[in-house]
């Protein structure tokens, strides 16, 4: 297994709050990562530096042994890293089509000139985009396709939405995905069934995943290796039983026990 | 039978501040020697009385629920519409007693003797002061009343006014398109009392006969019909509007060709703006600068009368030379998008379209400099265009028609560019970047490409415009690139309907074609000196009511009436109801336990 991701030493400052400090982070081929930690301890700026969203303060960012320090969001969804988020941000007016076709953007190149003469090659291309778009969503079953295909993505439930965040990540043509919370708000059915499609996003389309959740359940059945940070640094790191039964952790996310305290 | 005395009372008051300020702003004195039916009704007591009807007729309109309106009730309504109307008249009344006794001539222009005798009908202050409050209590119970007619006599009645008043207002159109009608007409422009009468009685009965009905009918079977027949239908529809459009201006006498000339180059103006904002949601307020820009390309190009420095480069006055000059336009009008666009384009929403707008002004203030005097001639401008000769025609100001043809030419280029784009790699670029900006980004978009891309698109469709306009005026100068124009081509885009090509189209011919532009009369000339005053009404009056535009583009309606289009598609059963259902559910045991592994 060959490092895809590499990060050392990362730190972002906001005014006076270190939001991340000296992190160190790494991620295999073919892994999938859970992050844990509780609330404010920095995960997703950890996902918004990564995708380029946040610049960091200090530090490196290796992509397949390349830096990704400096390059702006789309420079890195282009590199391969796609990423969903925590608190849905689909194109709501948009059909659920065009959501995933217009996540294709950066693998296509139909010019203004192309699109304008309608030439062969845009046409070809359009067709490639409109047939990609549908494979992607069949990966769901039959929920975003059909007569789905044309309505506004805004019609949809909470649960089709998140399935739809993946969609578009998948759309990218990514080889790392970066999935912030993909269960939280659906039902114990619609989790374990995500579950499954997690595990197969890496089997079948070889998608190497990490994944913020704070439904343990979900983490411990799909993730190689979970790690937890807590106030911007890593607690503890490994397989699911180890950081789950490591004392920082628990106390990180339960408080300390009352008569150790003083 | 309850009154809301409170509404009343408000909506009294504002019928009374309307009527007050449309008679200060001079409107009812200026328009009364334009006759509608001769002797007897004037555009200037038209300007006034409108305002007790409508808000009359507001009164019997209650809100049910938010989007649903009904219209009942009885007695009451009437009542309340006629209490509106008093208040207003009220109000008037007030004004003719104020004016009549102290003089505020000097801040108000139209505080004058003249509006005391339009106001009292020339009959003494009097007679003024008591038929005001009757004349509004009538209007705003009959407004009221209207509403609560039955649809059989409602329909007929609305189109006997609006055919009268259509034929009144419009006169100088309808008799340029159709010289023996002439006779309908009075000296002074109104229609004859005769031929009001007829009129009136011909379109009631056309209504009552069920003409509507029928072409209701037809559009609702065109809406309806799918696959191959729609196709069909559409290209039947699109040839039947060119053939028109072709045919129109050979049977018209020159004002309406002129007038069709000018919609047709502020439509091309608006086709270019509606992708920067419409498609690409950049709000642009400068995009007048490449109006300027291909203007200027062409005047310098094609004129021996530009600046001296430009001798250096031949006068493209023979045949064709037109065409070469507005392909050297398109090139620097596709310059100058990349070069305001490049350092604008960074930034987002409300400083984009502040620094577009100061781009706007650098642009006309470098025309007008004495820096470049060499070159553009400031403010004396530039001169001598020759018209656009393309050997089998010439296109010039004195031959309108050849104007039009040209622009509907373009115009057919530009709205196959905006179709072509709009359902393209790019389009849906920038309808992703007009809905969220850093998603459309994080999804691998260059937004700094594409939204510069819209820049330069719709910087080379304004450039097609102000080529026409070079050739067309035969002159250019700085001051036909004002501010003003940006601003008004922005509105044409708004109130037709925002990223929607027909809306766009809609758009142009009612505020170009029957308001006229910045300095181009249209169909209303009398109310050219209050046409700012209308359109900024306009404006406020369509966002309040129908922020999407006239012919709305689907999905910008679908953003401003969200809530209405969910529950539209619920009661359809288009929301997944049992995903629904356990969502609740989810919501409950969802996202909180997060320590359930870890203790």
């Amino acid at each position: 297994m060959s490092r895809l991701l590499d990060i050392n030493k990362l730190s972002v400052t906001f005014g006076g709050l270190h939001a991340l400090k000296d992190l160190d982070f790494h991620v295999d081929e073919g892994e999938i990562v859970g992050v844990i930690g509780p609330n404010g301890a920095g995960k997703t700026t950890f996902f918004n530096m990564i995708s380029g969203m946040v610049a960091p303060t200090s530090g490196e960012i290796n992509f397949e042994g390349q830096s990704l320090i400096g390059l702006d969001p789309n420079q890195v969804t282009q590199r391969g890293i796609a990423r969903t988020f925590q608190n849905v941000r689909l194109f709501a007016n948009m059909t659920i089509l065009e959501n995933v076709m217009v996540s294709q953007h950066c693998r296509t190149n139909a010019n203004v000139f192309k699109t304008l003469l309608n030439s062969t090659g845009f046409r070809s291309e359009e067709q490639e985009i409109r047939e990609r778009a549908i494979e992607i969503l069949g990966f769901f079953g039959s929920r975003l396709v059909g007569y789905r295909l044309d309505q506004p993505a805004s019609v949809l439930s909470y649960a089709n939405r998140r399935r739809l965040e993946i969609a578009r990540a998948m759309a990218t043509q990514p080889k790392l995905i970066l999935l912030d919370e993909p269960v939280a708000g659906m039902n114990p059915k619609e989790s374990a069934e995500l579950t499954g499609l997690i595990s197969l996003l890496r089997s079948e389309w070889g998608f190497t995943i990490v994944m913020i959740e704070h439904d343990m359940g979900v983490v411990r059945n799909v993730s190689d290796r979970v790690v937890c940070l807590d106030h911007g640094e890593t607690l503890a790191q490994g397989s699911f039983e180890e950081v789950s039964t490591n004392p920082e952790v628990i106390e990180a996310y339960l408080g300390r026990p009352l008569e150790k305290r003083s | 039978m309850n009154l809301d005395m409170k509404l009343v009372a408000s909506r009294g008051g504002v019928t009374a501040l309307a009527l007050v300020f449309l008679a200060l702003a001079g409107m009812p004195v200026g328009l009364n020697p334009r006759m509608l039916i001769d002797p007897i009704f004037s555009l200037g007591y038209l300007s006034l009385l409108w305002i007790p009807l409508v808000m009359g007729g507001m009164m019997s309109q209650r809100v049910e629920l938010e989007g649903i309106e009904s219209e009942g009730g009885g007695v009451g309504e009437v009542v309340a519409g006629g209490l509106v109307g008093l208040f207003g008249g009220l109000g008037l009344s007030a004004l003719v007693l104020l004016v009549d006794n102290f003089d505020l001539r000097d801040p108000l222009v139209n505080w004058s003797p003249q509006l005391v005798e339009f106001l009292s009908f020339g009959r003494g202050i009097g007679f003024g002061l008591l038929l005001w409050p009757l004349i509004g209590a009538g209007l705003g119970a009959f407004g009221a009343a209207v509403r609560l007619l039955p649809s059989k006599v409602k329909k007929p009645l609305l189109a006997a006014t609006l055919t009268v008043l259509g034929f009144a207002i419009f006169e100088t159109f309808i008799v340029d398109v159709l010289e023996p009608l002439e006779n309908l007409y009075a000296n002074t422009g109104g229609l004859t009392v005769t031929a009001a009468i007829v009129l009136a009685v011909l379109s009631a009965g056309l209504s009552a006969a069920g003409a509507g009905r029928q072409v209701g009918k037809a559009r609702s079977s065109y809406q309806l019909s799918t696959g191959a027949a729609h196709t069909r239908q559409t290209a039947l529809l699109i040839g039947g509007s060119a053939a028109f459009l072709i045919i129109l201006p050979m049977i018209t006498g020159k004002i309406t060709q002129e007038l069709l000339a000018n919609i047709g180059i502020f439509l091309l103006l608006a086709l270019g703006l509606n992708i920067v904002v419409g498609l690409a949601g950049i709000l642009d307020l400068g995009y007048v600068a490449f109006f300027a820009v291909g203007g200027y390309t062409t005047a310098v190009l094609t004129s021996p009368n530009r600046g001296p420095n430009f001798d250096f480069l031949p006068v493209l006055d023979g045949r064709f030379g037109w065409l070469i000059a507005v392909g050297i336009s398109i090139l620097m009008a596709a310059l100058a998008g990349l070069f305001i666009g490049a350092p604008v384009i960074r930034m987002r929403g409300d400083y984009l379209a502040i620094v577009t707008l100061g781009f706007g002004e650098i642009i006309r203030l470098l025309f007008l400099s004495d820096w470049l005097n060499g070159w553009f001639n400031g403010a004396q401008g530039i001169t001598n265009i020759p018209p656009a000769d393309f050997g089998f025609a010439q296109v010039k100001g004195t031959d309108p028609r050849a104007v039009f043809y040209l622009v509907l030419v373009l115009a057919a280029i530009s709205i196959y560019v905006s179709w072509r784009l709009e359902n393209s790699r790019l389009g849906r670029a920038w309808m992703a970047i007009r809905e969220d900006e850093s998603v459309a980004e994080a999804m691998g978009i260059n937004t700094v490409n594409v939204k510069l891309m819209a820049f330069v698109v719709g910087a080379v469709l304004a450039s097609f415009a102000g080529s026409v306009f070079a050739a067309k005026v035969g002159s250019i100068f700085p001051t036909s690139f004002l501010i003003l124009v940006s601003i008004i081509i922005l509105v044409i885009v708004i109130v037709g309907g925002m990223g929607n090509i027909l809306g766009v189209i809609a758009g142009s011919v009612v505020l170009v074609g029957v308001l006229g532009g910045p300095k181009q009369p249209g169909l209303l000339q009398e109310f050219s000196e209050y046409k700012l005053l209308i359109y900024g009404a306009l404006l406020v009056w369509m966002m309040l009511k129908r922020p999407e535009g006239l012919i709305p583009n689907v999905r910008r309606s679908r953003e401003l009436h969200q809530e209405e289009f969910l529950q539209d598609a619920w009661l359809r059963g288009e929301v997944d109801r049992d995903e629904a259902a356990s969502e609740t559910e989810a919501a409950a045991n969802g996202p909180a336990p997060a320590t359930g592994g870890a203790s």
